[in-house]
């Protein structure tokens, strides 16, 4: 069977636009969550957000794409050609009916939605733009990201909320395993708009807190509810046989990945992260004692953090591994969440550090984790956990494997391919 | 009696469905056809709508696919105004 690595990285999120931005913000423990100023949010009982402010769309998409795009497709377009760049992957690389896109989303484009079907109420039906027909389906990413880079090959669509994003880069394996070269995958939302805003407040899970430091505080005593974030990041999901003949740097191997509900109340209401978690393990063939970081979902809401922070005491053992969440810095982006937190995994196994989780300062009792606080803590790279829940009771979890050293590449990458404790990624196809 | 320019005409459709430096103006590519200009069958859609608004003008969807290129498609609104 096929194995299937990432060989670029493409991140916008509410601490910065561009992998890179976003990394070194996420090191420095800086947070893009505030106020949100995208639209008043006066009246409102949840004000602060996670808003990606140095974004300029006319900067980074051709101006024909414009009138026909969601903020979360701009950002998605803008996004996957940063990870092509960063893959080192040219027009002619592959055939293109042997590349798809596997994108995650969980809103849609609400803000064009919204945008339009103001015009339809106030202006009549001939003011509604013809590219509404599409602008607003959660499905557009993919299509917009496969016409864009004429990836012609399968395409499809996942909706998980949250754990979505896990989902989109498990089906991107897939295909590679029946046979494409190379996939887009990931997620993005944003929907900052009365709309969006309304359904989140619905949902009953949002921090009615005013001061940023203190409103989405996943784990700890304080919690009180979510901030949303509008982001995400896309992956190149390479063959590796593929990735290593064209001398690609890789990042890591998608080694593992499970997916489980929670029973309904009727059922029982049994929670499934921890069968996604055992399950995820045993399709990597690593053991929990092997996984050196688990990069959490981090609700922010106390009954699911505490669930999460049993399920990981029972699988890793009390204080068993260390578990951070990146997200207290770019608010919950729904389906970009968990494609960032696969970003952030990979970028910590690269540099030999794990991204901490800020603002935490006290865990709620009973909490038996190990949380990577306030500053990044040097690790010897070793597969990654990364976990993700949806509204609705998905569950999703993945393990990473670093790569090998990719030809050319020295420093902490190098060190990761020869020091890593498990096998390296070189499986046969 | 009001007519549509070939500038008007471009007008209209960047603000439908985008500029795209790419490609020439319309007074320089009078006869190239809409495709080559990089505009779809939705920009010519949605350009439809707004002739519609602007100068009162109801193009049938066969009349619309007929007219290729930004002059073809200012004479048949010129002609409509005319006629009317």
């Amino acid at each position: 069977m096929s194995t299937a690595v990432i060989t670029g990285i493409g991140v916008a999120a509410p601490n910065g636009a561009g992998t890179e931005n976003f990394w070194a913000a996420t090191l420095r423990g800086e947070s893009g969550i505030g106020l949100v100023r995208r639209f008043d949010t006066r009246g409102y009982p949840a004000r602060l957000g996670g808003e990606i402010n140095d974004f300029d769309p006319a900067e980074h998409l051709p101006r024909r794409l414009l009138p026909q795009t969601d903020r979360m497709t701009q950002l998605a377009l803008a996004a996957s050609a940063w990870a092509l760049a960063d893959a080192g992957v040219q027009p002619g690389t592959y055939d293109p009916g042997e590349t798809g896109v596997a994108m995650a989303g969980a809103f849609g484009g609400f803000e064009y939605g919204q945008r339009e079907l103001e015009n339809l109420w106030c202006s009549g039906p001939e003011r509604v733009s013809v590219y509404m027909s599409f602008a607003w389906f959660y499905a557009v990413n993919t299509g917009q990201l496969s016409i864009r880079h004429a990836m012609r090959g399968p395409a499809g669509v996942v909706v998980g909320d949250q754990a979505g994003g896990l989902d989109a880069v498990a089906q991107a394996r897939r295909n590679i395993r029946k046979g494409a070269q190379l996939m887009l995958a990931g997620g993005f939302d944003s929907s900052f708009c009365p709309y969006g805003w309304v359904a989140r407040i619905s949902d009953g899970a949002l921090s009615t807190a005013e001061d940023p430091r203190t409103a989405y505080l996943p784990f700890d005593l304080r919690a009180q509810g979510q901030v949303p974030g509008e982001g995400g990041a896309v992956l190149v999901v390479e063959e590796a046989a593929a990735a290593r003949r064209r001398g690609a740097q890789i990042y890591g191997e998608i080694a593992g990945y499970a997916a489980t509900f929670d029973a309904t109340v009727r059922h029982g209401g049994e929670r499934g992260l921890g069968r996604a978690v055992e399950a995820a393990l045993a399709d990597a063939g690593v053991t929990a004692r092997e996984i050196g970081v688990v990069f959490a979902d981090g609700s922010g809401r106390p009954a699911d953090d505490r669930a999460e922070a049993e399920t990981i005491a029972d699988v890793f053992g009390p204080q068993g591994v260390p578990v951070t969440v990146p997200k207290t810095m770019t608010g919950r982006m729904n389906s970009g969440g968990a494609p960032a937190d696969l970003a952030g995994a990979l970028l910590a196994m690269r540099d030999g550090l794990i991204p901490p989780t800020v603002n935490v300062q006290t865990v709620a009792p009973g909490t038996r984790l190990d949380l990577v606080t306030d500053v990044p803590r040097p690790w010897r790279p070793g597969p990654a956990l990364v976990l993700a829940r949806g509204r609705g009771g998905f569950n999703s979890a993945m393990v990473l494997r670093p790569g090998a050293a990719a030809p050319g590449r020295t420093g902490a990458a190098g060190v990761t391919g020869r020091e890593a404790p498990t096998r390296s990624g070189g499986n046969p196809s | 009696m009001k007519q549509m320019t070939l500038s008007a005409l471009e007008q209209i459709m960047h603000t439908c469905a985008g500029e795209d430096e790419s490609t020439d103006s319309f007074q320089q590519a009078p006869e190239r056809a809409f495709a080559d200009l990089g505009y779809d069958s939705l920009a010519l859609l949605e350009t439809q709508s707004v002739i519609r608004r602007e100068y009162g003008v109801d193009l049938s969807e066969q009349a619309l696919s007929a007219a290729e290129t930004p002059q073809q498609l200012v004479d048949l609104v010129n002609r409509w105004l005319s006629a009317a």
